[in-house]
């Protein structure tokens, strides 16, 4: 153990810190950061530079040594002018979950109950006499080999030849690991009819962005599901998701259909933690729609949801209306949870809004 | 870990070679280590144990970065402190170890020997392990926190030492201390009869005269003349809580103590670079080894178009003194010359260049070196220039390469390590008790933002308003930190006065 290593750990923590500071900036960054396949993202950090009376920008000359006529530029590299040093830190999508966590406060996500075994895995920890050939631990089956020649007084100092017969050989063995996992099933729900423009969704894809990444990082086993409705929902890929632009009227009530249908078929109540989101503009068709919506909404999702949460993105056109209509309808319901996001500034507050509770 | 026998063998020789020289060093303890312990005590300064403070992690993230990437390695790293001790990265060919000891030997004679470093303290490994010691104790009392904070602000002044003050143990800070009637000027001894000739009356009456008006001046101000050693001020006035000064006197320990390396790192490198040449071209080197050996002394000595290579340029005028001193090319004979004929072929024969070059060493610091010894020649011969920035080309371009002009830039880089002059001047500034620092401007003004950053710092230890005086466009303004807010006033001084300080009259 090196010394350095406490003073490295409290370096980084204090870059972690300043990552804290800056991270809504990185949240609103959130699409470039999140590449899909790349684990790692780096992020470049101001060296922290201690302050100290010294001279300013005139003082940037110096003496050089080398070819050259007066008045030809030196290489840029030329003279101590103090630029700005960027150390770059890399940060796991695993760790910005973490920082995320510790800045908005969220509470870890506290699974449901069941402690089902889901994995089982092999652990090669221990030794025995038997095996197969390809398990062989030579160090070990040569030890016990001169132990046996030592012991029987075969062994000779001058001409330390070591045979081990089978007696001696020895084998890697496993003991089987059982380590209890817990499922979670995300279901992100957009609005795509004529009124959701472009900076909707772009907040919408933001957003659901970095709660997946939180709760990946709560959940080892996370399966995403996504579906578009205007006034027919259907499920689609991640890809359309995002890029769909349809134009039809809202019927909010055909989302919590199908949605409410795939948790029955697909994510069994008593194994799964279930995390629905919806967003929208909250302009729904007329009134007899919304009270579907409510309806099915209070009977069957909520009850089978962890959390269900709705997100209400500002839009130009749409009256917002359905945001209100859960307020009045929808009383004292915890597992409820709403959030209205007018600009890309308030995703960061809305991720909070919607993660707090620990659900 | 320690060395390998072949190793060891190695170590003999080499040193056998560097006594038979006339190299005068410590015992010198060469441990090999691995690249994360090399970049661990390298991040520590050297050490292999400092006090815990972020900073050390710092350097030990670039540095371990820098090594994985390939794009540095640290070859050597040697303390002056009695035995020496110097470390050998383990991946090293033989020939790097052979060539690292040579080396090593070079910058521990210029340790024991180089007189600006001979106040520093030889046992400073034991040193800074009290420190550690210390600085985790206070740690434990009184949170990591406070004393992490306490220490980001020492950082921030560590500089403000005078590093002439080691060799004038006696000269302390004090309050004007003669009293109205005791204005007595100190008299040189003597026996009765010669008295009034070794202090003449009229000479004692000037001085009196002088300290009395120097008194009215001061008027029992602290401090009674401006002190450049801001860390020892603030230590003895300012108001600080027992483990907080004991921590600001270790850091002064420690500036003191790297000063002279700050200040003699044209000669300390261009000694060791000189015999590790000397001593492996001459003596240790072997058939198969040259090509090698070639290679990396020339990395070493290389230069980046348009950088100053330290090693290099202490070599070269190191070479260049014992060149002339072993010819006779000096001295006011060969300066008067104006013959170009006979001053190219000058021979005297004198064979002092070895002589010289140990007596340099000796008495030299950075400053003195390039003072006395760089000439107009070898600053043609090794293509010396002086670059300045184009704000208009946005670039760094070539200004001259006018002998003068290069001396003069290169002496202003190495004065006081290239850093600004900043004073203590009052104490209790408006009858307030607020502190006045003053920066002796030299041409350069202060880096706005960060002087402003650094007197939230010294605010920490004042515990009151804190003020500097600087010249800022020509002007002459005072920055002051009331513990809340940075502001700013003008100050109607004559800018003269500013230049020069009080200090130098």
């Amino acid at each position: 153990m090196l010394r350095i290593r406490r003073d490295h750990t409290r370096f980084k923590k204090i870059v972690r810190g300043s990552i804290k500071k800056h991270l809504k900036q990185y949240i609103t960054k959130g699409e470039l950061i999140g590449r899909q396949g790349k684990k790692f993202v780096s992020i470049p950090i101001p060296q922290i530079e201690i302050p100290r009376f010294h001279f300013g920008d005139n003082g940037s000359g110096g003496v050089g040594q080398g070819d050259g006529e007066e008045g030809e530029a030196v290489t840029p590299e030329a003279g101590d002018a103090e630029g700005q040093h960027i150390l770059e830190v890399e940060v796991s999508l695993d760790e910005l979950a973490k920082i995320m966590g510790e800045e908005l406060e969220l509470p870890n996500i506290e699974p449901r109950g069941k402690m089902e075994i889901e994995n089982v895995r092999d652990r090669y920890t221990s030794i025995r006499k038997t095996g197969p050939e390809s398990l062989r631990q030579f160090k070990r089956t040569y030890a016990a080999a001169l132990k046996r020649q030592i012991a029987s007084g075969s062994y000779d100092k001058d001409n330390p030849v070591i045979v081990p017969i089978r007696e001696d050989r020895r084998y890697r063995s496993w003991k089987t690991v059982e380590e209890p996992e817990s499922n979670a099933a995300v279901i992100y729900m957009m609005d795509v009819s004529g009124s959701m423009g472009d900076e909707q969704k772009e907040i919408v894809r933001l957003e659901s962005f970095w709660i997946d990444t939180w709760l990946r990082s709560q959940y080892k086993n996370i399966e995403t599901r996504y579906i578009i409705h205007d006034a027919v929902a259907r499920e689609v890929d991640r890809e359309t998701f995002y890029h769909t632009r349809e134009s039809g009227g809202t019927k909010i009530s055909s989302a919590y259909e199908l949605c409410q249908a795939m948790i029955k078929r697909d994510y069994p109540v008593s194994e799964w933690n279930i995390y629905p989101f919806h967003f929208s503009d909250g302009d729904n068709w007329g009134g007899g729609d919304t009270d579907l919506a409510i309806d099915l909404l209070k009977k069957k999702l909520i009850p089978a949801a962890n959390q269900f949460s709705y997100g209400q993105v500002k839009s130009l056109y749409g009256t917002g209306q359905f945001v209100k209509d859960l307020r009045e309808k929808v009383e004292e319901e915890p597992k409820l949870v709403l959030s209205e996001i007018s600009s890309k500034e308030e995703i960061y507050q809305s991720i909070k809004e919607f993660l707090k509770s620990g659900r | 870990m320690s060395l390998p026998a072949e190793l060891v063998r190695i170590r003999e020789h080499v040193e056998a070679v560097a006594r038979s020289v006339g190299l005068d060093f410590f015992d010198t303890v060469f441990e090999m280590v691995d690249y994360e312990l090399m970049n661990e005590i390298a991040s520590f300064g050297g050490f292999p144990s400092r006090y815990p403070h972020w900073r050390y992690g710092m350097e030990y993230e670039q540095m371990s970065k820098g090594y994985r990437y390939g794009l540095q390695k640290i070859y050597e790293l040697v303390i002056n402190n009695d035995p020496c001790y110097a470390y050998l990265l383990d991946v090293n060919n033989t020939l790097d170890q052979k060539m690292v000891m040579a080396h090593v030997y070079g910058h521990s004679d210029f340790f024991k020997n180089n007189y600006w470093f001979s106040k520093t303290n030889r046992r400073m490994l034991d040193e800074m392990a009290n420190h550690s010691t210390r600085v985790q104790r206070y740690s434990d009392q009184n949170g990591q926190d406070e004393v992490e904070a306490f220490l980001d602000a020492c950082h921030s002044i560590e500089d403000l030492i005078d590093p002439h003050s080691a060799f004038f143990p006696n000269r302390a800070i004090t309050a004007d201390e003669t009293t109205a009637d005791g204005i007595e000027p100190p008299r040189l001894a003597a026996k009765d009869y010669m008295d009034p000739f070794i202090n003449p009356e009229e000479f004692l009456a000037s001085q009196r005269e002088r300290l009395k008006k120097e008194k009215e001046q001061s008027n029992g101000r602290i401090p009674a003349e401006p002190v450049r050693d801001i860390l020892l001020f603030l230590i003895q006035y300012a108001p600080l809580r027992d483990w907080e000064q004991d921590i600001l006197s270790m850091i002064r320990e420690e500036s003191y103590y790297f000063a002279p390396q700050g200040q003699t790192k044209i000669m300390n490198e261009g000694w060791a670079t000189f015999w590790h040449s000397k001593i492996m071209t001459e003596y240790c080197l072997e058939d198969s080894e040259l090509i090698d050996y070639a290679d990396h002394h020339s990395g070493t000595v290389a230069t980046q178009p348009g950088r100053l290579n330290p090693y290099k340029m202490g070599l070269d005028l190191f070479r260049d003194i014992e060149y002339r001193w072993n010819r006779g090319r000096f001295g006011q004979e060969y300066e008067a010359c104006d013959n170009l004929t006979e001053k190219r072929e000058w021979n005297r024969d004198l064979g002092l260049g070895l002589e010289k070059i140990f007596e340099v060493r000796k008495i030299h610091n950075d400053v003195t070196f390039i003072d006395t010894f760089l000439t107009e020649e070898f600053c043609r011969e090794h293509k010396l220039f002086v670059f300045a920035f184009d704000e208009k080309k946005g670039q760094h371009e070539i200004q001259s390469r006018d002998f003068e002009a290069v001396k003069k830039q290169l002496l202003f880089s190495l004065t006081n390590m290239g850093r600004p002059f900043i004073f203590v001047e009052d104490a209790n500034f408006d009858n307030r008790g607020e502190l006045l620092l003053a920066h002796r401007h030299e041409g350069l003004d202060l880096h706005a933002g960060h002087a402003g950053a650094t007197l939230r710092s010294v605010h920490r230890f004042w515990r009151r308003p804190v003020r500097l005086r600087t010249l800022r466009d020509g002007k002459c303004v005072i920055l002051t930190f009331d513990g809340k807010d940075m502001s700013e006033e003008s100050c109607d001084r004559p800018v003269q006065e500013e230049m020069f300080g009080k200090t130098d009259e």
